[in-house]
């Protein structure tokens, strides 16, 4: 009963261009039916995220550790709450960045899991930069 | 009770088999002289009701399969031609739909009264642990068949009990992804529950035949507890129990037809009317009202891995309760302790399954963490410990003792029910005070609507301007995609003949193709076409709109509700009050203001509306003045546009109600009557056995 062929082919990976996302706007795309967000922080939302002190959290991991260097303004994560699946809104919430509303999980701006029954952070996706304005996912 | 039949069919034929498979003596000693314990009650008509409702879902189910297409991009809208198309399709779903609620309420009476009366004690454990394996293929077979109809609950739904399993350690994420048969819920998921849907049914009848076997081995229990001694403690099975059941049947289909016939919504969620969507979850995700309390107590935990197993467990308890409840009588009515704690059990299991049903925040975490707490004690503390320091009432030396003896010992379950049902009621009250301190939105004013109630029917002359208001203002933005202009011309509708209709449809250009030359080309549109959609896909509408795709307008007043609130949904139900849809559709059309109120910022593009959830919408302001002129002389007014085009609205959502609606009554009719035959005849059968 695990997935077949053609559902296996349609995950393949996907590109998408950053260019038309301006600052503090983030977009959605699909991947393997699965929505990613992309988000274009901005400078307090990247501040914010690297100011708390790792070892507090519930999940401890680094914002350093979750994009890439030299493109610490990009954040992509996949939105679907670690909890029971549903798909976290972005810009709310208490941590400027997702909220969920199923059973409000709480996300910072580096989609870290702040507060709520969500044990994970949002998980990041394979990617990697093709060029300064372009990622490809998968 | 059991081995050999010594039942001799008189007619030869029957002999003939019967010496070859003994199935007439099988028949005649389970349900014919079977003994049936004399003391009976009627909560003893739950078995045949359960039995009953499960026929009528396995034969609806069939019937409704025949119709449905098991697709992602399909599913919802075949759902919605056969409450449309099908010939008395609005039937067989509604009878399907409430039929699955209604199959749980027997359940839960059936549950509830083995609890009370001991049911679970020795000798009936195997039937008891049989039982709740039918309970739980049965939550598994609701859960897979609200996944059906493809609407937004049915997939957040599916996506929140799917994802339960990826709580389990190392495995779970793999287990997920064999449910899903891919890399989210999607189309594989929707068909291999559809095959399970199927399935399932028949392996609930197969274990319904283990169950009623183990049944007829071990005896039924009985109000007093005590097992049968003599003849005189029973009477044959027919006509006595046969009887009594059918008159609680007929009763209990009284409650199945008014949920059939007038409210079919009611145990819904309007969510559902809306096609799902894998990129938008819901604000609320609420699940079927029968898995309430088992949500609640998911939500109270706050570790996910502890939630789930806390939620399996409140389940997988009840297979061990003849362990946990070791006294040596059966039945509460002679364990003054037990009985009290019965009830506030029972109060514990409503007020959790209204905790379900609200947002998990403030003092909704609070008490759900307490009442999970209450939920687990009764099983783990409250029992065990009854067993041991309760003193019992004397039980009766055989039925027939208890029988004669039966006088007025009726205050004292009273006095119990009165203290649990006062504590309920302050904690009821507790919570709803603080749901409204948070609310604080407008809730729509309730209008006078034709259609409301029991004889309901629509106005045509509001139809009918309504029709021309979707046409000249609506139609601009908003589709109509599953109503065709032949519907025009049919039977509780407008009231167009049907040349009318097939006049109004040649107005339209409808895109047809593609021709011989391979070329799409457009044509004027017949009856049978559908309304053209003002875009041509959803992408195309959102960039239109600022962001916002306009709703397809064919269900919108069934997909949109506001919250009742406690107590208001209990007095719904009895005086059918079923138009929250029409009446929040209406408000918002005229619950535009030019300034938003102090303190409220709208954003760049969106404007204030009173009812909106959120007060930003993105519609402007549709309706003004003078905008439409009416034939019929009605007045102008943006108040009569709102409420026609809201009817008309109305109509397009349930074309057949006014059909639903007469039908209705002709079976209350009918049941009414059928009801009292039954009920006489059970007391001219019964009169020398009480
Ligand atoms: S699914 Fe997000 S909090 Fe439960």
């Amino acid at each position: 009963m695990n997935p077949d062929a053609s559902t296996i082919a349609a995950g393949a990976p996907i590109e998408v261009d950053l260019s038309p996302i301006a600052e503090g706007q983030d977009i959605k795309v699909f991947w393997r039916g699965k929505p990613i967000y992309i988000s274009h922080r901005t400078k307090k939302q990247i501040d914010e995220a690297r100011a708390v002190n790792v070892a507090s959290l519930p999940d401890p991991q680094s914002d350093e550790a979750r994009v890439k260097s030299g493109h610490e303004q990009w954040l992509v994560v996949i939105g679907i709450c670690t909890h029971l699946g549903c798909i976290p809104i972005a810009h709310e919430g208490s941590y400027d960045g997702f909220f969920c509303p199923c059973h409000g999980s709480q996300y910072d701006s580096s989609g870290r899991i702040r507060q709520g029954p969500a044990p994970a952070n949002l998980p990041v996706p394979p990617y990697q930069f093709v060029s300064d304005t372009k990622i490809q996912i998968g | 009770m059991s081995g050999p039949s010594d039942y001799q069919p008189s007619n030869p034929a029957l002999q003939w088999i019967e010496r070859r498979l003994p199935i007439f003596g099988l028949i005649h000693s389970s349900f014919v002289a079977y003994p049936t314990p004399r003391n009976l009650n009627y909560w003893w008509t739950f078995g045949a009701i359960l039995s009953f409702m499960l026929g009528v879902q396995i034969l609806t189910g069939v019937i409704l399969a025949m119709h449905y297409t098991p697709n992602a991009d399909l599913a919802f809208k075949s759902v919605e031609l056969i409450v449309r198309d099908v010939n008395y399709g609005w039937l067989l779903r509604n009878m399907h739909a409430v039929g699955a609620s209604m199959f749980f309420v027997a359940v839960y009476v059936h549950m509830f009264r083995g609890l009370y009366y001991g049911s679970y004690k020795e000798p009936r454990e195997v039937l008891w642990i049989l039982g709740v394996i039918i309970y739980l293929l049965m939550m598994a077979t609701g859960f897979m068949g609200y996944v059906l109809p493809w609407g937004q609950m049915s997939f957040w739904g599916a996506t929140v009990i799917t994802n339960l399993f990826s709580a389990i350690p190392y495995v779970g994420e793999s287990i997920v992804t064999l449910l899903w048969g891919g890399y989210s819920v999607g189309n594989p998921t929707l068909n291999r529950f559809f095959s399970l849907h199927y399935l399932l049914p028949f392996v609930i009848a197969g274990v319904v035949v283990l169950h009623v076997w183990a049944l007829h081995v071990a005896g039924q229990n009985n109000p007093d507890g005590v097992e049968p001694k003599t003849e005189k403690d029973t009477v044959p099975f027919t006509p006595h129990a046969t009887i009594k059941d059918m008159f609680g049947v007929a009763c209990f289909m009284l409650l199945y037809a008014w949920f059939i016939f007038y409210m079919p919504n009611y145990l819904g969620d309007a969510d559902n009317y809306i096609p799902a969507n894998p990129g938008v979850t819901p604000p609320h995700i609420v699940p079927e009202w029968y898995y309430l309390p088992f949500y609640a107590i998911l939500r109270s935990i706050p570790n996910k891995l502890a939630g789930v197993i806390a939620m399996f467990g409140a389940i997988i308890i009840l297979a061990f309760l003849p362990w946990l409840d070791s006294a040596r009588t059966k039945s509460s009515k002679y364990r003054p302790l037990a009985k009290q704690f019965f009830w506030i059990f029972v109060v514990v299991c409503i007020l959790l399954g209204y905790l379900g049903a609200q947002p998990p925040e403030g003092i909704y975490v609070i008490a759900g963490r307490v009442l999970t707490v209450c939920y687990f004690a009764y099983f783990l503390i409250v029992l065990p410990l009854l067993a041991r320091i309760e003193k019992p009432r004397p039980v009766p030396n055989s039925i027939s003792d208890a029988v004669l003896a039966k006088t007025g010992s009726r205050s004292t379950p009273m006095v119990s029910t009165a203290i649990a049902l006062a504590l309920a009621g302050s904690l009821f009250a507790g919570s709803i005070d603080s749901a409204k301190a948070s609310e604080g939105s407008d809730t729509p004013p309730a209008n006078k609507w034709s259609f409301s109630g029991p004889f309901g029917k629509f106005d045509r002359g509001a139809l009918q301007r309504g029709l021309k208001v979707y046409k000249e203002v609506c139609a601009n933005c908003h589709g109509l995609s599953y109503v065709a202009f032949r519907n025009l011309a049919e039977a509780g509708g407008p009231g167009y003949s049907v040349a009318q209709a097939a006049a109004f449809a040649s107005e339209y250009k409808v895109k047809d193709g593609p021709n011989d030359a391979g070329d799409m080309f457009e044509r004027p549109g017949r009856p049978a076409d559908y309304f053209p959609s003002p875009f041509p896909n959803e992408q195309a509408a959102r960039a239109a709109n600022g962001g916002a795709a306009p709703p397809d307008l064919s269900l919108i007043t069934k997909a949109r509700s506001y919250k009742r609130g406690f107590p208001w949904f209990v007095f719904d139900f009895f005086t059918q009050y079923q138009e929250q849809g029409p009446d929040y559709v209406a408000a918002v059309l005229q619950g535009y203001e030019e300034k938003a109120p102090e303190g409220v910022t709208i954003p760049e593009g969106s404007y204030y509306n009173k009812y909106f959830p959120g007060h930003a919408i993105k519609m402007p302001k549709p309706l003004s003045d003078g905008q439409v002129t009416f034939d019929d002389g009605a007045p102008a007014t943006v108040a009569q546009y709102a409420k026609d085009v809201t009817t008309f609205l109305m109509w397009t959502a349930e074309p057949h109600m006014e059909a639903r609606k007469r039908l209705g009554f002709q079976v209350f009719v009918f049941l009414i009557i059928f009801a009292g035959l039954m009920y006489f005849t059970k007391k001219k059968v019964w009169a020398d056995s009480h």
